[in-house]
């Protein structure tokens, strides 16, 4: 006898739709691969013809369990799993998480630390702009404009890789200092490099910004109301181009931002134009954050002198019994982090990027939680694609700068 | 008379080569010109080795379009699962063909004498006699509404092709094609009625001819010349009927994948590329010949160059037909060069802008132009 058929079970990730009919709206995936979708996420949408009538964004496909791994690693070899979490700056999310272990510790950096953090901060903070913008403009098919702040990303890419071996995933921040000092020369090239982006961004802000086919594209599209975009948690230039004067780096001032010169931009409208405006407008207070941070620089050590967190030199690990021991206890045990909880937050390019970490004590955390901005900003786009074209979602979508790495974790 | 069916069959085997070797060249000038164009080197890997040598060709990444080309035809023939056969088959002949046969109508060169030019065999000068042929395929009273007539075909195919694949997004390239070709077209359409009220034919060979000479005693009497307002909108228009950004919505591959020939892969998607290219060449073809005076080059006739004072450069035959046919082929290729420009430079529309565009703008700038030209030529005939 035939088992009796099972019960067709409802599609678990349409549950929010009601099946296509005739005459109805017609739902497509837009991802989780789609040349749309930058990470991969998927947008469910409702399309009436050309226009989104409800969507639903589905996150999570590049989740790898980042904060359940962190349970079970050192404080120390966490570095290279923050490095993939917003892995476009990867340098930011390395500073903020060390600035966290050494709050919890009580350990305060050197002053030549703390500049070339905050330098690196910003470096990275144009990187991923950049990014950014590219992105978003070679989806609205200006390929040119695309591949000329592509160009000054890779030289920054290649200069980054000149001072931390890597291109991408930097692991360049340690727990009470850096990996190592900068080589000769970096800061040259990197005066040189500042005026590059200076002549590539010209030519990018000639090509564009008052490109009649781009700010119809732009202009009143995505458009999200500051008690919308605080209601739903949103930071960082999204919030910004809403009109709110928000950002970390002036309201709760770390690493050096409180002794630099510097203006938070805002937008007007809170539309994909003012996201492009405050971003490109953000690059150019970062150049001119790094150009005095140039002149401020002091020398010095870049790391504590603690051993509860700092290796000691190698030619003492050779020679010195003591020191052997400390760097056997350091890469067997991890730091030792005294029992507590902290919650310490960077302003990241997308956003407010937070670590919220919990010791026990002892060289592994008990929880490591990431306020990503990405994630938060996911829970509430569908406010700025709904009512809109489907042409409408890619810019947006752009604009809103997903990172698969940092969303999902 | 199997004189005249020799020289057609020569005319038909130049204008299929002059266009594939367009839509092959044409890749590769996109490539180069678009690295140009954003301080890159371009395509400059692929390589013809001269066999039992180790001497490689690689002339600037001239080969990168027959390696493409190549590749398209070796890789695997992928359908999907469910379409519709016949629809989803033909599709990409029914957007390739009608552009090949658009170059039909259009002229390439003045008079050809065969006689004349092959003086030196005097039995094959003989046997040819007295006869000259324009150079053109099809001299057509029509060729004008020929051009649209085929030109209009290719919307067919596209909207075959996003039907019969059963895939959303090229549903939605198909329905984006076919109401942005058909508007498009209406206004294409519009643009050049200036031109056949100020020449008075639809003959695209009369139009030409009646382009050379001069205005004003030093302006080449061009399309361009009378009608600036109709050559830029005509080349707008032509730009979205081929459907290349600024206006690449029904393929527009951050939005809906590949549009209308997102399930078609290998040659078959080739085709749907080298017509685009093909189309590229023929919307130069088409502005050369409506705007930019045809073969035409200012002071050259069929004699030679009669330049003004009264000198005179009497040329051979065979020199002025040489130098007519590269003329023409020269300003396709900056036209083709220019649209190539214009893709590089800007970003794309949205669906409903495209139309607005169309409708909103172009139409009523099309009518004013045409008002104008009208009482114009009305004036200075009476």
């Amino acid at each position: 006898m035939k088992p009796p058929p099972l019960a067709t079970l409802p599609n678990p990730v349409r549950p929010a739709f009601a099946p296509e009919g005739e005459g109805g709206p017609v739902i497509v995936n837009i991802g989780p691969s789609h040349p749309a979708t930058h990470g991969t996420v998927q947008i469910i949408a409702a399309l009436d013809g050309e226009r989104v009538v409800r969507t639903d964004v589905h996150a999570g496909y590049l989740h790898r369990g980042f904060e359940k791994e962190c349970e079970s690693h050192t404080w120390h070899n966490l570095i290279p799993y923050v490095d993939r979490l917003n892995y476009v700056s990867a340098l930011i999310n390395d500073f903020a998480y060390c600035d966290a272990v050494e709050q919890l510790m009580g350990v305060t950096i050197t002053p030549r630390c703390r500049y070339l953090r905050t330098l690196l901060s910003e470096y990275s903070r144009l990187v991923d702009h950049l990014t950014c913008i590219a992105a978003g403009l070679m989806e609205l098919g200006a390929m040119t404009a695309f591949l000329y702040l592509v160009m000054v990303r890779d030289y920054m890419y290649e200069h980054l890789a000149n001072l931390t071996g890597a291109r991408v995933t930097y692991t360049y921040g340690r727990i009470g200092g850096l990996a190592r000092d900068l080589p000769a020369d970096w800061l040259t090239r990197l005066a040189d490099i500042l005026d590059k982006y200076e002549v590539f961004v010209a030519r990018v802000h000639g090509l564009i910004d008052r490109n009649r086919i781009f700010i119809d594209r732009m202009r009143d599209v995505g458009v999200i109301s500051t008690a919308d975009a605080l209601h739903w948690g949103y930071t960082g230039p999204i919030l910004r181009s809403t009109g709110a004067v928000l950002d970390l780096r002036r309201d709760t001032p770390y690493l050096a931002y409180a002794e630099l010169d510097f203006e938070v931009p805002v937008g007007i409208k809170g539309d994909n134009y003012d996201r492009y405006y405050v971003r490109m407008r953000e690059m150019d207070e970062s150049v001119h954050m790094i150009r005095q941070l140039m002149e401020m620089l002091p020398a010095g050590p870049i790391n504590v002198d603690d051993h509860r967190c700092t290796f000691p030199d190698k030619q003492l690990v050779y020679t010195e019994i003591e020191s052997l021991i400390n760097h056997f206890k350091l890469v067997m045990d991890g730091p030792a982090v005294p029992a507590g909880e902290i919650y310490v937050a960077h302003e990241s390019p997308n956003g407010e990027l937070g670590f919220y970490l919990v010791s026990t004590g002892g060289g592994v955390p008990y929880k490591v939680h990431v306020r990503a901005p990405s994630f938060v900003h996911m829970g509430g786009v569908h406010k700025m694609l709904e009512g809109y074209q489907l042409a409408d979602i890619v810019p947006t979508f752009g604009s809103v700068n997903m990172i698969g790495g940092e969303c999902d974790r | 008379m199997i004189q005249d069916l020799v020289i057609a069959i020569v005319y038909i085997g130049y204008a299929l080569t002059v266009l594939l070797l367009f839509g092959t060249v044409l890749t590769w000038v996109e490539r180069k010109q678009a690295a140009v164009m954003s301080d890159r080197i371009g395509a400059n890997r692929a390589y013809v080795r001269i066999p039992f040598t180790q001497v490689k060709l690689v002339w600037w990444g001239l080969f990168h379009g027959m390696a493409d080309g190549l590749k398209m035809l070796l890789k695997e023939d992928w359908k999907p699962a469910a379409y519709d056969r016949l629809a989803y088959m033909i599709a990409p002949w029914v957007v390739f063909t009608p552009v090949l046969l658009v170059f039909g109508v259009i002229p390439f060169g003045g008079t050809l004498d065969p006689g004349k030019l092959l003086s030196a065999l005097p039995a094959v000068a003989d046997w040819f006699g007295e006869r000259s042929y324009p150079m053109q395929i099809a001299r057509l009273d029509a060729g004008l509404l020929i051009v649209f007539a085929f030109g209009g075909l290719s919307v067919i195919g596209a909207m075959l092709a996003g039907w019969s694949s059963s895939n959303k997004f090229s549903m939605l390239g198909a329905l984006r094609a076919g109401a942005q070709m058909i508007s498009y077209e209406l206004v294409m359409g519009l643009t050049v009625l200036g031109l056949i009220l100020i020449y008075g034919t639809l003959d695209l060979n009369a139009m030409v001819q009646q382009q050379s000479g001069l205005v004003l005693g030093f302006l080449p009497a061009w399309g361009i010349v009378y009608q600036p307002f109709a050559a830029t909108l005509f080349l707008t228009a032509a730009i979205a009927e081929n459907k290349r950004i600024p206006f690449d919505l029904p393929e527009a591959e951050s939005e809906l994948i590949a549009g209308f020939y997102t399930e078609y892969s290998a040659m078959k998607m080739g085709l749907f590329m080298f017509a685009e290219f093909i189309e590229i060449a023929i919307i130069g073809a088409l502005f050369t010949t409506l705007f930019l005076g045809g073969y035409n080059l200012p002071f050259l006739n069929d004699s030679g160059f009669a330049l003004p004072g009264g000198h005179v450069v009497p040329l051979a035959h065979g020199t002025v037909v040489v130098l007519q046919l590269s003329t023409f082929l020269v300003k396709v290729l900056a036209m083709s060069s220019f649209q190539i420009l214009i893709r590089w430079t800007l970003p794309r529309f949205r669906f409903d802008q495209v139309l607005m565009f169309a409708w909103k703008f172009m139409l009523p700038l099309c009518l004013a132009n045409l008002v104008v030209t009208a009482v114009v030529v009305f004036l200075l005939q009476r």
